[in-house]
């Protein structure tokens, strides 16, 4: 078993234009700041992304969208990012909104191998537009569907070299079902160690769904909204 | 006088029971957690994937791993826990969070609510406010009365792109407290200094004035 790779370049270098991709992370927090840059170098384009959201305009995914790599956006919400949405009512990008909780599980699903879910939220919406709906015990759900992914791009904390992942914190957010889901999942890990020295106990997303990972270099961590209070 | 946003968010905090779990969205229901009653304890998530959201760190100690879902650096408490973003909606959708507090643009006297998109205008997405509501039994809505134009925000029929249908069974604005009944907007305490006639002339849906009717204490 080798699931490790020296770097994000040599992780992603078989991803090709036209390509589906999941990126974990919420805001900027939890983001796989290393394979988004190898993928602005590599110039890939016409991508699907599938993401909680887009990045800010120099940040994230945001770095991709100002180089018009991506063709479509799956995400939740896109706010704070100016390029974007240049970008969206110019025609130049395709985005499908999809509820928080829909997005989560949409990938829990593919994890979880189940093709499809009933869920009630978006029911009476914009989003319920074209899908089944099904009363259980009086309530309306929509039938909502697993994602499917070439490859699922992910951050955690810390690794082994099975592909075990710890996550750290709200760093956590979309990882774990992320990484459940991609026909090919890339973990970049802030402390990458030998198998045998993360506790089994304490494992988020076991090696299984981990095909490659490597240690990450040079984490900016950007905070979206620094709030602190002061000391008395 | 009207509430200002913080008695708005004043108000509410005195709905906390013991115990509860409570979501707070961005905006104005953020600022209940400054109020939450003395001697009660409740714990609050963040959909994120955090329960026990504790207070913004000292300047220095911010954590870029630790957010709230406005995405501003926060804290823990004692007795948090971190999930992931499939798990925290699992906990919202199974009707485990006791409150949920959000805003809106617009709410209808049904109980519709729309807050997430201003077609032509602001795309911006619902992040978990569909999940939320399709889902919460107990859901308080803080919003503004009427626009910056003056036109009523507690319509009749929502005029914007719907977030949920018939969810929401409280408001409050910087004019009172109303229930949501098959009868429409209920008020049923009125801010202090405010009038029913002002209330009656700034709500284009259906409303009706509690026979209890209460100077709001706040």
């Amino acid at each position: 078993m080798n699931k490790v790779y020296n770097n994000a370049d040599e992780a992603i270098s078989d991803i090709e234009s036209g390509m589906t991709l999941m990126l974990g992370g919420f805001g900027l927090c939890g983001l796989p700041e290393n394979c988004i840059a190898a993928l602005v170098k590599k110039g890939v384009n016409n991508l699907t992304c599938i993401s909680n959201n887009a990045g800010v305009d120099d940040f994230g995914i945001g770095l991709m969208l100002q180089k018009r790599q991506v063709k479509k956006m799956i995400a939740s919400y896109v706010g704070e990012n100016a390029e974007f949405e240049r970008q969206l009512l110019s025609g130049e990008l395709e985005v499908e909104l999809v509820p928080q909780g829909t997005l989560a599980t949409r990938c829990m699903a593919a994890g979880y191998g189940m093709p499809a879910f009933f869920t009630p939220a978006g029911v009476g919406t914009e989003v319920a537009a074209g899908k089944e709906v099904r009363e259980f015990d009086g309530k309306k759900y929509l039938l909502e569907h697993a994602f499917k992914a070439d490859f699922a791009i992910v951050k955690a904390w810390k690794g082994d070299t099975h592909g075990n992942l710890i996550y750290k914190e709200t760093a956590r957010n979309f990882n774990p079902v992320m990484a459940m889901a991609g026909n090919i999942t890339i973990a970049e890990v802030e402390h990458l160690v030998p198998a045998g020295e993360l506790e089994p106990d304490m494992i988020h997303t076991p090696g299984i769904y981990v095909h490659r990972i490597f240690q990450g270099k040079q984490y900016e961590k950007r905070i979206e909204q620094r709030t602190t209070r002061k000391r008395n | 006088m009207a509430l200002t946003k913080e008695q708005i968010a004043q108000r509410i905090a005195k709905e906390l029971q013991d115990g509860y779990y409570v979501n707070l969205g961005i905006g104005i229901p953020t600022l209940v957690a400054n109020y939450i009653p003395e001697g009660i304890e409740v714990v609050l998530q963040s959909e994120n994937g955090l329960l026990g959201i504790g207070p913004f760190p000292f300047e220095g100690e911010e954590d870029a791993d630790l957010i709230n879902a406005g995405k501003q650096t926060v804290t823990t408490v004692k007795g948090s826990a971190f999930f992931d973003s499939a798990l925290s909606f699992g906990m919202i959708r199974a009707g485990k969070v006791n409150l949920t507090v959000l805003g809106a643009m617009e709410l209808s006297d049904r109980g519709d609510i729309a807050s997430w998109k201003i077609p032509g205008k602001m795309v911006k997405g619902m992040g978990g406010a569909m999940d939320l509501v399709a889902s919460a039994k107990n859901i308080i809505v803080a919003m503004q009365h009427t626009n910056k134009a003056g036109e009523s925000k507690l319509l009749k029929e929502c005029t914007l792109p719907i977030t949920g249908l018939a969810c929401v069974k409280k408001v409050v604005t910087e004019l009172g407290f109303f229930n949501i009944t098959e009868n429409g907007f209920e008020l049923v305490e009125i801010a202090p200094d405010i009038t029913v006639e002002e209330v009656k002339a700034k709500t284009e849906g259906r409303l009706t004035i509690s026979q209890n009717l209460k100077k709001m204490i706040l």
